[in-house]
């Protein structure tokens, strides 16, 4: 039931997207980003979608892992549609009592869909091909100059990182205990929604409980490896950037500028 | 008559479709009859836990079925329910599940669950406390006041409260001390003598298997390597060792005895048969 739960989970694997360095796909996803959110016609979302495509074959996830994880997202995506086509004002086509469909809402929504759809998949890509802790070292690096201006980027990304790090401990913890309390015969399926919010305590409390259990000799065992914030702190995985991330780069920007290019024609 | 529980070609298949895809169980047939004690023995993913969670329900097969007095645990929702009532499970460290304000209230969680009534609740409630040795008094104590091998048999309690026809227990010692061990199987023992169910043990410590079990499951790459009485089991014990289990100490030595030689049976696995073994070997005569 939750080891369903798919976002922000890491596959591994060994494809050039993987190798990749973290630094480089953070910044492709930001330029993707940017790119799907200036495209304006058929076209641009056209050059954005092949974009996508390309990477989603080179890192070989399987189409129907991606897919999974748009399901929680799913009702979103559907109001969006929908009133995206019934609300956008143009030349009617279809009507019926007070819903109108326009040509334009069509257009409107088809876009919408697009867009976020293609987001999803782009940060999925993202997070399916690259570990939390490459991730958050990219971050960190990236961030780096924010440290002129005092912001402290090293604890910010420690704690991303260890946030990352206890997800799938807590899911499995929290299946876990879901597990042991129906052994004991708790119901988390039927009644009124009072009740099902008081089935829930029997999960909360003992999840509470080992969070901060785990937080407690996460604490210890950092503190007795003498950790003490990143001043001087050195890696043992240096991060390099290869041949291949500065033609990955060099993709990206050729992609947003299209879409620039694009959208100042008009298209 | 049907046994109590038969699996039929059980097997369970994690992530399909999936790059994490894996089989844990593969094909494990086997009977729980009435009153039986059980060890289940095997590696660290062997496919042990896997196969308990089929026992009560938690987990759906992906094939094969289980069936309990004969019928089908997943034929209603409502029949899988009340199954877990006669099939109490209690999982690794059952300590951190517990979560109610008093140690009493916790262990009537169970019960409470069966819809019963109050005076039931109660009568249950003490019963199991006294089962695993939870003095009264203790009983309006909050649970995360107790020491950690009190706090595992009150767990356990909330698991005998709802009276289970079979008892599965996942590691019940694991991270104890001797005496908290040697308590816990007393009153397990206890426990079935008493009430006459069955219990299923999965234990990683075979002094613990062989001094408690009347029949052992042992467990390989998800499917069934052995399933025999204890004394069977242990007179295996160089295949066991083969598949890097380790057997009982006195196993290992009258293994040993018979390789030298010696006129020994190999089914010898307590101090106390050995004893018998060992005088019988010098004739008899008593030391």
């Amino acid at each position: 039931m939750l080891k369903d739960i798919t976002l922000g989970q890491y596959f591994p694997g060994d494809t050039i997207v993987h190798r990749l360095d973290p630094r480089t796909k953070l910044i492709l996803v930001c330029v993707y980003i940017v790119a799907l959110f200036c495209a304006k016609s058929y076209v641009s979302y056209a050059v954005v979608a092949a974009f996508l495509v390309l990477s989603m074959w080179l890192s070989t996830i399987r189409l129907s892992v991606i897919v999974k994880g748009l399901k929680p997202l799913l009702i979103i995506i559907v109001l969006t549609g929908l009133l995206n086509l019934f609300y956008t004002e143009g030349t009617p086509i279809w009507s019926f009592w007070i819903f109108t469909i326009t040509r334009e809402g069509i257009r409107n929504a088809f876009f919408m869909i697009s867009r976020i759809i293609m987001l999803i998949f782009g940060t999925f890509l993202l997070t399916y091909t690259t570990s939390p802790i490459a991730l958050t070292d990219a971050m960190e690096l990236l961030l780096n100059p924010l440290k002129k201006i005092k912001v402290p980027v090293h604890e910010l990304s420690m704690m991303m990182c260890i946030a990352l790090r206890f997800i799938p401990t807590l899911i499995s913890e929290t299946d876990k205990i879901i597990s042991a309390q129906k052994a004991r015969g708790a119901d988390f399926e039927s009644g009124n929604l009072m009740r099902r919010a008081k089935a829930l305590i029997p999960i909360l409390v003992p999840l509470f409980i080992s969070a901060f259990r785990r937080a407690d000799e996460l604490a210890v065992a950092m503190e007795s490896r003498c950790y003490h914030g990143g001043k001087g702190r050195t890696r043992m995985k240096q991060l390099h950037m290869h041949s291949r991330d500065y033609v990955a780069l060099a993709v990206g920007i050729v992609l947003l500028a299209g879409v620039i290019v694009l959208r100042s024609f008009g298209l | 008559m049907a046994p109590l529980l038969e699996t039929k070609n059980l097997s369970h298949i994690y992530s399909a479709g999936t790059p994490f895809e894996r089989t844990a169980i593969e094909n494990i047939s086997l009977c729980l009859e009435q009153g039986e004690f059980v060890g289940i023995i095997g590696h660290t993913g062997s496919g042990k836990s896997t196969l308990i969670q089929h026992l009560n329900g938690l987990i759906k097969p992906t094939s094969g079925e289980i069936l309990f007095g004969g019928e089908n645990i997943w034929k209603d929702a409502q029949f899988t329910r009340q199954l877990r009532f006669q099939v109490g499970l209690v999982f690794q460290y059952p300590e951190y599940q517990l979560f109610e304000e008093t140690v009493y209230k916790d262990i009537a969680f169970g019960p409470k669950n069966m819809d019963l009534k109050e005076e039931e609740i109660r009568e249950r409630v003490l019963e199991a406390a006294g089962f695993v040795g939870i003095p009264e008094h203790l009983l309006e104590v909050s649970p995360f006041e107790l020491s950690g091998g009190q706090k595992r048999r009150v767990a356990i309690a909330g698991v005998i409260a709802m009276r289970p026809k079979i008892l599965i227990l996942d590691e019940p010692t694991a991270g104890l001390d001797p005496a908290g061990r040697e308590k816990i199987l007393a009153q397990l023992r206890n426990y079935r003598s008493r009430c006459g169910a069955a219990i299923v043990m999965v234990s990683h410590s075979m002094e613990e298997i062989a001094a408690s079990v009347d029949r052992i499951i042992v467990m390989n790459h998800g499917s069934v390597f052995m399933d025999a009485p204890t004394a069977q089991v242990f007179s295996r014990s160089r295949e066991l060792m083969d598949i890097g289990l380790d057997v009982p100490q006195v196993a290992q030595v009258f293994a040993r005895l018979k390789q030298l030689g010696l006129p020994v049976e190999e089914g010898v696995y307590t101090v106390d048969a050995a004893l018998q073994a060992l005088l019988s070997l010098k004739g008899g005569r008593h030391a």
